[in-house]
């Protein structure tokens, strides 16, 4: 890592976090499979007419991915705040800001974007057509990062709080709302044949959005949290 | 500062606050009763049947003031945060706190209401309509403030975490609205309009209007009722709280 650096730092925190996850490879992969096994789940609660499940498909892709990165996020700041290893990031000569972006960029590789590889698969189970696994995936690829960057803010803020896990899904869930909205609202458009574009679109946009503001309340949270 | 003029940040301190806050609360609290009454009055008396919806539709005079007041107190509630978290001024942290609990009622009051008129008129408790869909996720956002701020034991932490959590709502609050109403267009068809506006009658607007008005007034009454508990709870240590008379008995 080279000092005083900003970019070396980002880099620094993002190879450290992913290092930390290949150590300990089961609980990088439990969302994954977290995800595989809600999107399961739903047939056998519905029952498998191909029709229904198509229908439901996008959909139920979607809460699965939301859900399982919201699982994740209780492990985002959790460790390195009882370490003493965040209070060093707060204290050191890099801004914040770059650190936390790493961190949050760190879990996306490592929670997010097994998502978006395991969704085309469980597509097929669904009897998606080609086109519109194409539409989830590139959905998934720019819904999950505002999954990640808004989550962050709510582990932020309940950083060493009792009931910290529920406490999250209460704040971050209500926020996650325009995500899911335009990403399965893509691959719904996508389905029914009037072009997935306008939704993707807008999906970019609430990703320019976060990538800008939520680093910021990420990081005020994250000094509150420290005080 | 000009001696003409009041000092307003003195009443930024809890202390000097308090007795102004008590003082307030009989005023507005009688006037919330007043306007109530007579919004009331209008709004099951005066104001004439609807043509359409026959006497179902007066249950508008209680649901509309508590849509409206739902969001607006999300807004005064977000403002005192950021507020706070500019100032570092200790009041209004607990002013955001206040008020959360009353902009929840509200939002509830509204879910509920609306459930009830669509009953009749609809045929339905609920649909997925996109304005019922973001009063529900604005109820949502109530209790996740309600609750961030009761999980942190630290009152000056809950209210520092509860304002960047209340301004990170503020910012998502119209993307979500217009995300939902999107979502609505896309899945739903013309089953229920709400917004065609029907043609209303003066004395039901002016009914609304003081309804709203006294929704307004209870709930500055109601907040700076318990802005006063929360001041007493947090300073119960200092002296001044031991010079009270309600607190010495």
């Amino acid at each position: 890592m080279t000092d005083g650096n900003a970019f070396g730092a980002l880099a620094g925190v993002i190879r450290r976090d992913l290092l930390l996850a290949m150590r300990r490879k089961a609980d990088a992969l439990a969302p994954v499979f977290f995800f595989v096994v809600v999107a399961s789940l739903f047939p056998l609660g519905i029952g498998p007419e191909p029709e229904l499940l198509r229908r439901i498909g996008p959909g139920v892709l979607w809460v699965g991915a939301l859900l399982a990165t919201m699982l994740a996020l209780a492990r985002l700041f959790a460790a390195d705040y009882e370490d003493g290893t965040l209070e060093q990031m707060a204290l050191s000569p890099e801004p914040l800001f770059v650190l936390v972006l790493g961190k949050v960029i760190a879990h996306w590789l490592v929670c997010g974007l097994p998502l978006v590889i395991a969704a085309p698969v469980l597509a097929l189970q669904y009897g998606l057509p080609a086109d519109t696994i194409a539409v989830l995936a590139a959905s998934l690829v720019l819904g999950t990062p505002v999954l990640s960057l808004i989550g962050a803010i709510g582990a932020a803020l309940t950083l060493g709080l009792r009931g910290g896990g529920l406490l999250v899904a209460l704040l971050v869930l209500p926020l996650y709302v325009p995500a899911l909205v335009f990403g399965a609202g893509a691959v719904d458009a996508n389905l029914a044949g009037t072009g997935a574009g306008a939704h993707l679109s807008l999906l970019g946009a609430c990703l320019a959005i976060a990538a800008f503001f939520a680093p910021w309340a990420i990081t005020a949270a994250l000094r509150i949290a420290l005080e | 500062m000009s001696k003409r003029l009041i000092n307003w940040f003195r009443f930024s301190s809890p202390q000097a606050f308090y007795g102004p806050a008590g003082r307030m609360i009989p005023w507005f609290a009688a006037a919330a009763a007043i306007l109530a009454a007579i919004g009331l009055y209008i709004g099951f008396f005066v104001a004439p049947t609807d043509a359409q919806q026959g006497e179902a539709y007066r249950i508008i005079f209680i649901h509309v003031p508590a849509s409206w007041m739902s969001m607006f107190v999300y807004l005064v509630m977000a403002g005192w945060a950021g507020l706070g978290l500019v100032l570092n001024s200790r009041l209004s942290g607990m002013m955001a706190s206040a008020l959360a609990p009353t902009g929840a009622m509200f939002a509830f009051l509204s879910l509920w209401t609306g459930a009830l008129w669509g009953k009749p008129t609809w045929g339905t408790y609920w649909v997925w309509d996109a304005r019922l869909t973001s009063e529900l996720i604005l109820f949502f956002l109530y209790v996740g403030f309600i609750a961030l701020q009761a999980a942190i034991d630290d009152p000056r932490r809950a209210d520092k975490a509860g304002a960047v959590l209340a301004l990170v709502g503020v910012v998502n609050i119209p993307i979500i609205y217009f995300s939902v109403q999107w979502w609505n267009t896309l899945h739903q068809g013309a089953s229920v309009s709400l917004t065609r506006s029907p043609s209303m009658a003066t004395t039901m607007l002016t009914g609304m209007l003081v309804m709203a008005l006294a929704a307004w007034l209870y709930a500055i009454a109601v907040s700076l009722a318990r802005v006063r508990a929360i001041i007493l709870e947090r300073e119960r240590h200092s002296g001044w709280v031991h010079e009270l008379k309600e607190a010495a008995a």
